[in-house]
């Protein structure tokens, strides 16, 4: 029987994934738009397993919002990413430190 | 009336002051000056009117307004009227109007300002200022609103040494007049504190009838217990030395003269410096419970004659010679008060304002006439240039020197007014310490003034003209203006100490009506000798016991303190005795006098080369003397320089380097710093962040687990 467990390791082994992906990644800054969408999926199946744990289905409304939101910000970041692409000509993450303090 | 008087110099001095402007400088100039006019005129009717015996304890008060109010503290300002107010009236409000007409003289051209700077105005405005601020002192029924006019008058002088702004040794000086005054304020202010912490009272009147209370008490100052009384006279009569110029704090007074010639003449001679022995005379029911004060006072007062006397000796600037004359002749006030015989130090106060303001402003006319010239070595032979004003000197010097008839008296003495008084002083001098220390200080200190006061004249107005010729060719009389004011104090001068004879040093029923005191027949001895003056006093030494100077009965003034103007304790026989010293000490001064007459005479007009051949054989003690006994060059190593020094510490070590430093330090180095190491945290790399990030949920999350987060 798969239980709640089950659910929430998966999301969890997932999360961690994400994460590893945004700072051991060096390489592309795309791999970094998709860790961070990686989290927001492992984020997803917690509150669905919840919703459907607790029977509240307030937890899977709030999943489609957050996949609404996922889309826009995948969206806006490639956008982000095309005009620096422009401006930099590359999109090595090595080289992104306009930030430097 | 008493409000008129106190208020027509604050109206004068803001009208003169703010509003020349707009009415022009010489109506302000007559604005400030008639104010005056109308206050000394009134005050003279209210001396001449003002009877003791119609008010209770010889005093009224007019009160003007609720002042301070907290706690059990209140204070009025308010108007105390007594006879001792009554005399500082006249000798303020009189001295002040005359020499505002003066400066109308003496002001009117001055090369210190350029052509159309308008200075006259300001200087009027400080002087009826300066009027306003003792009249203040003067007319206080409290301690604090004595204070105040004891600042006023501080603020004032302050301003008016420091009038020729352009010159750096005016400046210095008027700062050093308030520096070295301060000294004595402070203990003015703590004796003040010490009195009300244990009366409970600022008011003189609370204050005198609380004092015989509390002749054993004591209080702890300075890690020890003093008694009460001592203490607090003590603590007063600092502020009194510091303002009166004596000994220790009298540097400022010689350096005060580099104000112009007529505030010497109100400020540094008549009024201000006066103060002091006002302080001493206002508070004599506690200076006769404080013995040992007293004592002090009467040593000081006797040493600052004597000292201040030899400086006056050597002097060469005209104005110094006076001042020091001045800072002497407050040693005999003090001297008087001191010994606890009051209506003799007011007596000399009195008269002393006169012929010495009148001094003053002859000095000043000699200035005028001379083209700012002030060095006697550069005068000579002025009698013929300026009669006028060299005959009212020859009034003040005869007055100063004490010129008289001994011996004879017709009801009061023959002579001039520093005769009378002083011989006053003297003698009581004599009856208070038994012929001692201070009786013989007083009377060298009287050889020594006859001394000084005849080689100034002899230096300025006799032997041939010295110095630049073309300024004695141009030496003028001075305007009408100046010499009016010399003429009325010229009859002070004369007839000052003859006509209050009685009233000051008369017996003590005459002294104790006069000023509102209740006397009593003292022995058995009350029969009336109608002997003459002269015999009587022959043979006083020998029946000095039973019978005093005017073959009348014994008084002693018996009030109890706050009754009537000044107190004498019971036993306080000084005023009696003071008639009955010996023949030769009634000569004594007289022969002083002659002898330092003679003196100058020969070295000054006989054989003019003899004080230079003195000052050569006797150099150390000429230098010695020359240069005020060191006292400038004493205070300017142990205090002046000292606190030069630590100023300079503190400025260079505590501002510059601690302060400047630290803010600079934090500024463009720890900051910086800082600065630096958080800009090399930031990366810019967004694994970084991101590892910073998890590091932070990390470090959270094992919080919360550990210890439950927020519950």
């Amino acid at each position: 029987m798969i239980g709640l467990e089950h659910y929430l390791t998966v999301a969890a082994a997932l999360f961690v994934i994400g994460i590893f992906g945004l700072f051991l990644n060096r390489k592309n800054v795309i791999i970094l738009l998709m860790s961070i969408e990686l989290m927001l999926l492992a984020v997803n199946i917690n509150l669905v397993a919840f919703s459907s744990y607790l029977g509240d289905l307030v937890g899977q409304v709030f999943t489609l919002f957050v996949l609404t939101v996922a889309a826009a910000e995948a969206a806006i970041g490639l956008a982000i990413l095309v005009c620096f692409f422009r401006n930099r000509g590359t999109i090595d993450v090595e080289d992104v430190n306009v930030m430097k303090g | 009336m008493e409000t008129i008087i106190l208020f027509a110099p604050l109206v004068g001095a803001i009208l003169c002051g703010f509003g020349w402007k707009l009415i022009g400088e010489t109506a302000a100039q007559w604005t400030a000056t008639s104010l005056l006019f109308l206050a000394a005129l009134l005050s003279w009717v209210v001396f001449l009117t003002f009877e003791p015996s119609d008010h209770p304890n010889g005093t009224y008060t007019v009160n003007i307004l609720r002042w301070i109010e907290s706690g059990t503290l209140s204070t009025d300002w308010a108007i105390r009227m007594d006879r001792l107010t009554t005399i500082m009236l006249i000798v303020i409000n009189t001295v002040a109007a005359l020499v505002h007409l003066y400066s109308f003289g003496y002001m009117a051209h001055d090369e210190n300002f350029k052509e159309g700077e308008s200075y006259r105005p300001r200087f009027f405005a400080y002087l009826s200022f300066f009027t306003f601020s003792m009249l203040m002192l003067v007319t206080a029924d409290n301690l604090v609103q004595m204070f105040f006019g004891w600042e006023g008058v501080g603020v004032a002088s302050y301003l008016l040494i420091g009038f020729y702004y352009r010159k750096p040794s005016a400046g210095a000086a008027a700062i050093k007049a308030f520096v070295v005054n301060r000294v004595g304020d402070f203990g003015f202010a703590l004796g003040i504190f010490a009195l009300y912490m244990v009366t409970d009272s600022f008011r003189f009147e609370d204050i005198f009838a609380a004092i015989p209370g509390l002749q054993d008490h004591s209080i702890t100052f300075m890690w020890r217990d003093w008694n009460t009384l001592n203490l607090i006279a003590f603590l007063l009569f600092i502020g009194a030395m510091g303002k009166s110029a004596q000994l220790f704090l009298h540097t400022w007074l010689p350096d005060a003269m580099e104000g112009p010639t007529p505030v010497s003449a109100l400020i540094h001679a008549a009024t201000m410096v006066t103060a002091g022995v006002f302080l001493v005379c206002r508070m004599s029911p506690l200076m006769e419970y404080a013995e040992a004060t007293t004592t002090f006072i009467v040593f000081l007062g006797a040493t600052t004659a004597f000292f201040a006397a030899t400086v006056g000796l050597v002097q060469n600037d005209i104005k110094r010679v006076i001042a020091y004359s001045t800072c002497s002749q407050l040693g005999y006030m003090f001297v008087a008060a001191g010994l606890g015989v009051y209506s003799v130090a007011m007596f000399h106060l009195l008269t002393h304002a006169f012929f010495k303001a009148m001094l003053f402003l002859g000095a000043g006319s000699v200035i005028h006439a001379m083209h700012h010239e002030q060095d006697m070595r550069n005068y000579g032979g002025l009698r013929h240039k300026i009669p006028k004003t060299f005959w009212m000197m020859m009034i003040g010097t005869l007055a100063i020197t004490g010129v008289g008839i001994p011996l004879l008296y017709v009801g009061f003495p023959i002579g001039f007014a520093g005769f009378v008084s002083k011989d006053a002083i003297i003698e009581s001098a004599y009856a208070g310490t038994n012929g001692g220390y201070a009786f013989w200080m007083l009377v060298v200190a009287a050889l020594m003034t006859s001394f000084y006061s005849w080689r100034l004249m002899f230096m300025t107005f006799y032997g041939t003209p010295r110095g630049d010729a073309h300024t004695h060719d141009h030496a003028h009389e001075a305007p009408n203006t100046m010499l009016v004011p010399l003429y009325i104090l010229a009859v002070g001068a004369v007839f000052s100490g003859m006509v209050w004879y009685g009233s000051f040093f008369g017996s003590n029923d005459k002294v104790g009506k006069f000023f509102g005191v209740p006397y009593a027949e003292a022995s058995e001895h009350g029969e009336v000798k109608a002997d003459d003056h002269g015999d009587d006093h022959a043979d006083a030494g020998d029946h000095a016991a039973e019978e005093d100077g005017h073959g009348k009965a014994h008084y002693n003034l018996v009030g109890a303190p706050g009754e009537g103007a000044i107190h004498n304790n019971p036993d306080n026989h000084v005023l009696n005795d003071a008639h009955e010293v010996p023949v030769w000490v009634k000569l004594a001064p007289f022969v002083a006098m002659l002898a330092g007459f003679g003196l100058a005479y020969q070295m000054y007009i006989r054989r003019p080369d003899w004080p230079h051949k003195l000052a050569t054989q006797q150099a150390p003690l000429y230098q010695f003397l020359l240069n005020k006994w060191y006292f400038d060059e004493i205070y300017d190593f142990l205090i002046v320089r000292p606190t030069f020094a630590l100023g300079r510490i503190l400025w260079k070590q505590g501002d510059t380097k601690t302060i400047d430093g630290g803010i600079n330090g934090v500024a463009m180095g720890i900051v910086p710093f800082l600065t630096r190491l958080a800009g090399r945290a930031q990366s810019g790399y967004i694994f970084s962040y991101v590892f910073a990030m998890v590091l932070g949920i990390a470090v959270l999350l094992t919080w919360m687990t550990l210890f439950g987060g927020a519950n």
